[in-house]
This record gives structure tokens, C-alpha cells and sequence, in this order.
């Protein structure tokens, strides 16, 4: 079976815990996670609710193969409509949270309302309540952790928390778990701040003892970890060199936004780079990566521990940051250096650990950094207006707008709302590198055309882990295909996307599919999960959870006029590389991706596409 | 011959498939909270320790024990607990010095590591070779190699 097939709702205006049965034949459709927390919610709020209200819902979610031995099975989601974008958001995290919520007999926690004071939810295995958070307002994820192990005297509590970022309602702050793992995009953690949520504390004993076919699934497993093992990219690739192993080959393809998206390379790319973390820097002789790191049940390992340099600027003054800490993994080593064209992977790596202390989403606050930096070279920001020169490059500037971001003073309440906001408050809408409202991650879309497509179709907005077609443009997984043409990218996002709703539905990490597809996947489901499992229905829970995804943001408001790029991706070539010269090609694949999808020109299901997938 | 748990810290990424190997193995449940292994993540340090019995050969548990529910498996060397004997007084926890035996509050008795009768489940599990299973008598084999390498001599002529 592998769910619990318990729901816990927690209505936070009432202070009630509740116990639920999981809708099986949901689960049946849904498959966990993603797709079965996004199907709850879509069936209990109005598409069109503010999402910073009292009657947006929020949801954090198991998949059937989380706390399982399955390689990488810890992840749960966070399933809500987005403040930053206004479309469903679903945000995934690893860490061991996910796992504990397992072990304590939970599938999904439902937040409703909002509660009159701050509030965290304790649960230890079948008990569940709300508890005062009045002395952990204020607080960090870092201290709140602290705190609550330290009150509970249990180190052995799983902790998930929003800081200060989620308290101020910045439109991009995240809910951070373990420390340094988060739920990081759409701004999930605004929404925990807006009910007065605090925290969620676990302390899970219950283990995971009823999937379907134990033999076969320790075979399932077993098989599926040395696929793992045996790649090249999952076997020695991530562990070393984690996914900044992908700063330098990505500059060199020229798909490396630099600048506010202004140029395609970044001339200090070898400087942030998982090659420049194993240097021993000259200031201590110490390199800046202590080691890798595993979520729960991971055999991959990709995650990166480091030590800051102690006499960096920014935190000589600040011992706090000294220790060992989650490190730049490649997207925020990308948003917050070469988006802004900062070069000082040490400030990098203090504005990361900002991020995570106060619980920000370092892609799209780097990003907005980066939008700011293009308004102060314009003239339309000052250096009286932001607090400090901000010119692009300026490792000082960043330092000090994630401080007053995180902790929303001065300008940085301006910042905490995202690039779209604030380039349309100074004019300049058309300067925000974002989708529907949410920043683009770590490819330029001119250097590999199919992100283009899965950016403007991104049903959380511009995304990476929605359909990352980088896996086969770039690294031919499974297949490669040319970066440069729009020939055959619909199919490819298509494929793509539908195939990551199941990765993430299931419990497990995305990064499995740099060496599994869905035929690796399908023994591990099937041997777990009660019910037939085959590839045909998996691609179908795919497909489904995708077009849920999109009737959600239809009845939101979004239209195909929403599935576009900013201007400057699709009529300012780009200046240097392999993709000089070229733009990004969405009029050519937008239109036959709709048909691929069963969709009308105007990007709505068919009727038989909504009949066929049973929506 | 008995062979022993090797673990290299070193190697450990924390990912804790030894701790679900354990408690499926002795439970027939995926569950940390049962693991007779246990990994610490010393945060920020960066390092992860995994820990668990040594297996002592003048076991303070055994020697504690008040009605001899600690017993050596003369095949494995381990130290057994009988839970048909184990009437839960937590004695050996007290004496243990390392902390490696401990009380469930389930089953009203003390839980320790009993090599799984030889072919350890945690040793299996582990992906990264942090957590061995080799010859009791050698477990400096693999640091005696390593420093034998850096002698740096030349091969011996033909």
C-alpha cells in the first residue's frame, strides 16, 4: 500500500486537528504527493482566492514511496495557490521532514483558515496539536529548530519553519526543513506566514511496514540504486562535484543568464563554479566544500556542506555564520552570482546562507536582484533609493539587499515582492525575467529553445523542475537533441513534464531521472502501491496531474496570452556563443504544443482530452 | 572466524538506508526510530557518524546483567540479547559505555546490534562503503594499506 491512508486537517482558525481517511480512489487517480495534494486542493478552494487569505489552503504532502527505502524517498510537498504568481504552487523539498511526517502515520497535513495568534503543530505519531509559537515569532528557521528541540528535549524532531521572510509575507520566501533544505519556489512560506503558522514539528515512530510486495520491492529498489550508482552523472558526477557541476558546462553552451538575462556568458563562471568549491582558497588554504551531503534514503548524495571564509566582508563580524552549512548548489550559485554579474563566490555563499537562515528562495530573489541592478545602471534606481551603489557586480550590494530582504526593511520590502512587481512599479515590466510572475531559473532559453517552452508553459511559473529538457539539449538523457532548434521540443516538454509529475507525485527526487525514466520507477510504484502500475497508467497520472494543473490556473485567469517569455528572450539575440545570433522560438513551438497536449489554440483542454485523462 | 562492523565516517553521506535496513530486518518495518545503528549528523562540522555496538569482548552489558539475558552467538561473536530472558531492568544500559544498548518501550525489553546472525542488513544496505563487515582480526587493513602506499619505494628489481 505505502500510503498511511490518513489525512491530518488542521483548521487553524478553529485550533482543531482532525484525522481523515485519504480518498483511495484519488490516490488511484493522483498517485501522492504533487498530484494527489494539488487534486485536494483544487477540489476545496476557489481557484480565484487571494492567495494570502484566510481561504487559501496549504498542504504538505507524502508520496507512497516517502520513508521507504527507495533511493531518494524523503521528499514531501508543499501544495497551495501561489502569492507569487497566482497559479497553483507546488513545492518540493528533501531533507528528512518528509520521511518523519511518514513515520508518524500521516500522508498529508491540510492547513485551513488562519490562526488569531502564532501557532506551530506538534504531532507525535497519532497525537497531533497547535501550540503557542509567541517566543518563536521573530525567530529564524535556524533558531526555531533549535528552540523547539531544545523545549520538546528531543533532538530526534524533524522541524519544517518559515523565517523571516515568511513571517513579512516576502512573495518568494520558502519553508525551510533541516536546516537547509526547502519547499523554496512560489512563495509557499508567505502563505505559512499569512495563517500564522510558524512551524510544523514531528517526531515519527511508526515506520513504514505496509508495501504491497516486500520482496519485490527490495529488488525493485535494489536494481534501481545501482542504475544510480552505475551513471555517471548520479554515480560520481552529483556526488562530487553536486549540480554545480553544471555552472561551467552551461556557460560554455552560452545558456548562462548573466546580467538581468543581458548576455548568455559570464566571464567569472570558473570563479562560482563546483570546480572553484574544491580549491583551497588563498585567504585560510582551506577549500570552501567541507563535503557532500544526502537527503533521506538518498544513494546519490548530492548536496554540498561548506565553510564560509571566515574573514570574507560579510561575515568577519559574524561568527554564526562560521560553521560548516548547506552550500551553493547551482541555481543559487547562478541567481545570485551571475544573474547580477558577482563574481565572489564567498558573498555567494553568505547571501545562500541568509537565504536559507531566513527562509528566501535564492532563484527568484537572486533574480530580482539582478532586475534591480538593470534599473540602477538605467538610472531609475538610486543608490539613495536602494541604500547603496548597486551597479552589476557588486558583491556588496547583494550582501546588503538579502539583509534588508530577509528581514523586509528599507528597499527591501520592494525587493521581498519579486522582480514583476517592482519593474512594473518603476516602469519597466518588460525587464522582470520572469513567467507568470515567477523568475526563470539557471538557462537561458536562447541557448537550449526547448526550456523556452517549458518556462512558458511551467504551470507554477518560469521553472526548471517542471520539464527540464536540459537533460536531453544538453546531456543527451535520454536522448539528445540539438539545444539550438525548436524541431521536436513540444513533443519534448510534453514528455518531460508529464513524466516529472509522476517522479514527484511518488515521493522521490527529481535528480534520479539524470540516469532512471519512468521505466525505473514504475517496479519500485508498482511493488509498493496497492493496484495495477503499469507505464501506460503511470504516463496517463502524469499527463492528468499536468491538465489538473492547467484547468486550475484556467479557472484562475490565466490564459494563453500567459504562456509567453519576456521580450527580451524573444527579440534581443544572444550576443556571444553557440546561440549567438538566435532568439528563443516560442511562436513556433507554442501552437503545436498545444495540439501535442489535446489542447485548443487558446490552451484549453478539449473536451475529449478532459474525458479522456477522467478530469 | 568472526568478522566485525567496519565503519569510515569518512564516507558517510547520512542518508540513513542502514538505520531502514536495520528496522526491516529486525522488525519487518521501515523505521528509524527501531534502528540498532544510528547515524549522527554533526552539522556544523559537516560530518556524519555512524554508531553502533562494537561487540566488546569483555562486555560491560553482559557482565551487568542480572539474569544472564546477554549471551555471546559463538558463531558471530555478537552479544545477544534473549528477550525470553530480558526482563527490561536496564542495568546494561547503564553500564554500556558507549550507549550502543538501549530499552524499547514496545516490546519491554533492551534492543542491541546482533550482526543480523552474520550477514549484516546495515552493511548491505550502505552505498557509499562507510559501514564494512570484515575480518575481525584486520580492521586496520585498510589504513595499514594506505600508509604502506605512501612508503613510495620502488618496485623490487626483476
Amino acid at each position: 500500500m505505502a500510503w498511511t491512508r490518513k489525512i491530518l486537517r488542521v483548521n487553524l482558525t478553529e485550533g482543531s486537528c482532525k484525522e481523515e481517511a485519504l480518498n483511495m480512489q484519488w490516490a488511484n487517480e493522483y498517485l501522492g504527493s504533487r498530484g494527489l495534494a494539488s487534486k485536494y486542493l483544487i477540489s476545496e478552494i476557489d481557484p480565484k482566492v487571494d492567495p494570502l487569505s484566510p481561504e487559501n489552503k496549504m498542504i504538505m504532502a507524502t508520496g507512497p514511496l516517502t520513508g521507504t527505502m527507495a533511493s531518494t524517498g524523503g521528499r514531501y510537498t508543499v501544495v497551495t495557490k501561489g502569492p507569487l504568481t497566482g497559479a497553483i504552487a507546488c513545492s518540493n523539498s528533501g531533507g528528512f521532514f518528509g520521511a518523519e511526517m511518514k513515520f508518524a502515520g500521516w500522508d498529508m497535513i491540510i492547513f485551513e483558515g488562519k490562526s488569531p495568534k502564532p501557532v506551530y503543530l506538534f504531532i507525535e505519531n497519532e497525537k497531533a496539536e497547535l501550540r503557542d509559537a509567541s517566543h518563536l515569532w521573530g525567530k529564524s528557521c535556524w533558531e526555531t529548530e533549535e528552540t523547539i528541540k531544545s523545549q520538546h528535549q528531543d533532538p530526534q524532531i524533524r522541524i519544517s519553519s518559515i523565517g523571516l521572510a515568511g513571517e513579512n509575507q516576502v512573495l518568494y520566501a520558502c519553508v525551510v526543513n533541516d536546516l537547509h533544505r526547502a519547499a523554496g519556489r512560489s512563495g509557499v512560506g508567505a502563505v505559512m506566514g499569512s495563517k500564522n503558522l510558524k512551524a510544523v514539528a514531528i517526531r515519527g515512530t511508526r515506520g513504514v511496514g505496509n508495501v504491497k510486495d516486500f520482496p519485490a520491492f527490495m529488488k525493485a529498489t535494489s536494481d534501481a540504486k545501482k542504475v544510480l550508482h552505475d551513471n555517471a552523472v548520479t554515480g560520481q558526477g552529483l556526488p562530487k562535484y553536486g549540480t554545480q557541476v553544471l555552472m561551467n558546462v552551461i556557460n560554455e553552451i552560452g545558456a548562462l543568464p548573466t546580467r538581468n538575462h543581458r548576455d548568455v556568458q559570464f566571464e567569472d563562471a570558473s570563479k562560482i563554479s563546483a570546480e572553484a568549491m574544491h580549491e583551497k582558497r588563498e585567504s585560510d588554504g582551506k577549500p570552501h566544500l567541507v563535503t557532500n551531503a544526502a537527503c533521506f534514503g538518498c544513494t546519490i548524495a548530492c548536496g554540498r556542506i561548506s565553510e564560509i571564509d571566515k574573514g570574507h566582508f560579510t561575515v568577519k563580524n559574524s561568527p554564526k555564520y562560521w560553521g560548516a552549512s548547506g552550500g551553493l548548489e547551482y541555481e543559487a550559485a547562478w541567481a545570485l552570482g551571475a544573474a547580477n554579474g558577482v563574481g565572489d563566490l564567498e558573498a555567494l555563499q553568505y547571501a545562500n546562507l541568509i537565504c536559507n537562515e531566513q527562509g528566501m528562495d535564492p532563484i527568484s530573489f537572486g533574480a530580482t536582484v539582478g532586475a534591480a541592478m538593470e534599473l540602477y545602471e538605467m538610472g531609475i534606481l538610486t543608490s539613495e533609493m536602494i541604500g547603496i551603489e548597486s551597479p552589476f557586480g557588486s558583491a556588496e550590494a547583494l550582501a546588503k539587499m538579502v539583509e534588508m530582504t530577509a528581514v523586509g526593511e528599507g528597499f527591501g520590502k520592494e525587493l521581498g515582492m519579486g522582480s514583476k512587481r517592482l519593474c512594473t512599479k518603476y516602469g519597466h515590466p518588460e525587464l522582470s525575467m520572469s513567467v507568470k510572475g515567477q523568475e526563470f531559473p539557471a538557462y537561458d532559453s536562447r541557448g537550449i529553445q526547448g526550456m523556452g517552452l517549458a518556462y512558458a508553459t511551467s504551470n507554477r511559473g518560469a521553472c526548471h523542475l517542471r520539464g527540464y529538457t536540459v537533460a536531453s539539449e544538453v546531456l543527451g538523457i535520454p536522448v539528445k537533441t540539438d539545444p539550438l532548434t525548436t524541431d521536436g521540443k513540444p513533443e519534448l516538454v510534453k514528455a518531460f513534464q508529464d513524466a516529472t509529475a509522476v517522479f514527484d507525485s511518488a515521493g522521490i527526487c527529481v535528480f534520479t531521472s539524470f540516469a532512471w525514466t519512468l521505466a525505473d520507477v514504475q517496479p519500485q510504484i508498482e511493488a509498493a502501491c496497492e493496484g495495477d502500475w503499469s507505464m501506460d497508467k503511470l504516463n496517463e497520472v502524469g499527463e492528468r496531474i499536468w491538465n489538473m494543473e492547467r484547468q486550475f490556473n484556467n479557472a484562475a485567469g490565466f490564459t494563453h496570452k500567459d504562456d509567453n517569455l519576456p521580450p527580451r528572450l524573444t527579440t534581443e539575440p544572444a550576443k556571444t556563443g553557440p546561440a549567438k545570433g538566435l532568439v528563443n522560438g516560442l511562436d513556433k513551438m507554442l501552437p503545436e504544443y498545444y495540439k501535442v497536449r489535446g489542447w485548443t489554440p487558446e490552451g484549453q483542454p478539449t473536451p475529449e482530452t478532459v474525458s479522456r485523462l477522467g478530469l | 572466524m568472526w568478522k566485525s562492523l567496519h565503519i569510515d565516517p569518512a564516507k558517510c553521506t547520512g542518508c540513513l538506508q542502514c538505520e531502514m535496513a536495520c528496522s526491516y530486518e529486525h522488525t519487518g518495518v521501515m523505521n528509524p526510530a527501531n534502528s540498532l545503528i544510528k547515524v549522527f549528523n554533526f552539522e556544523h562540522e559537516g560530518r556524519k557518524v555512524p554508531y553502533t555496538c562494537t561487540q566488546c569482548s569483555e562486555a560491560w552489558c553482559l557482565n551487568a546483567c542480572p539474569v544472564d539475558a546477554i549471551r555471546i552467538d559463538r558463531n558471530t561473536g555478537a552479544k545477544l540479547v534473549y528477550a525470553d530472558t530480558c526482563v527490561g531492568c536496564k542495568v546494561c544500559t547503564i553500564a554500556c559505555p558507549f550507549g550502543t544498548v538501549n530499552y524499547n518501550q514496545e516490546s519491554g525489553k533492551v534492543q542491541k546490534c546482533d550482526l543480523c546472525g552474520g550477514d549484516p542488513a546495515c552493511a548491505k544496505a550502505c552505498p557509499t562503503g562507510a559501514i564494512t563487515y570484515i575480518d575481525a582480526n584486520w580492521t586496520g587493513y585498510d589504513r595499514m594499506q594506505a600508509w604502506a602506499a605512501k612508503a613510495n619505494t620502488p618496485a623490487a628489481a626483476a
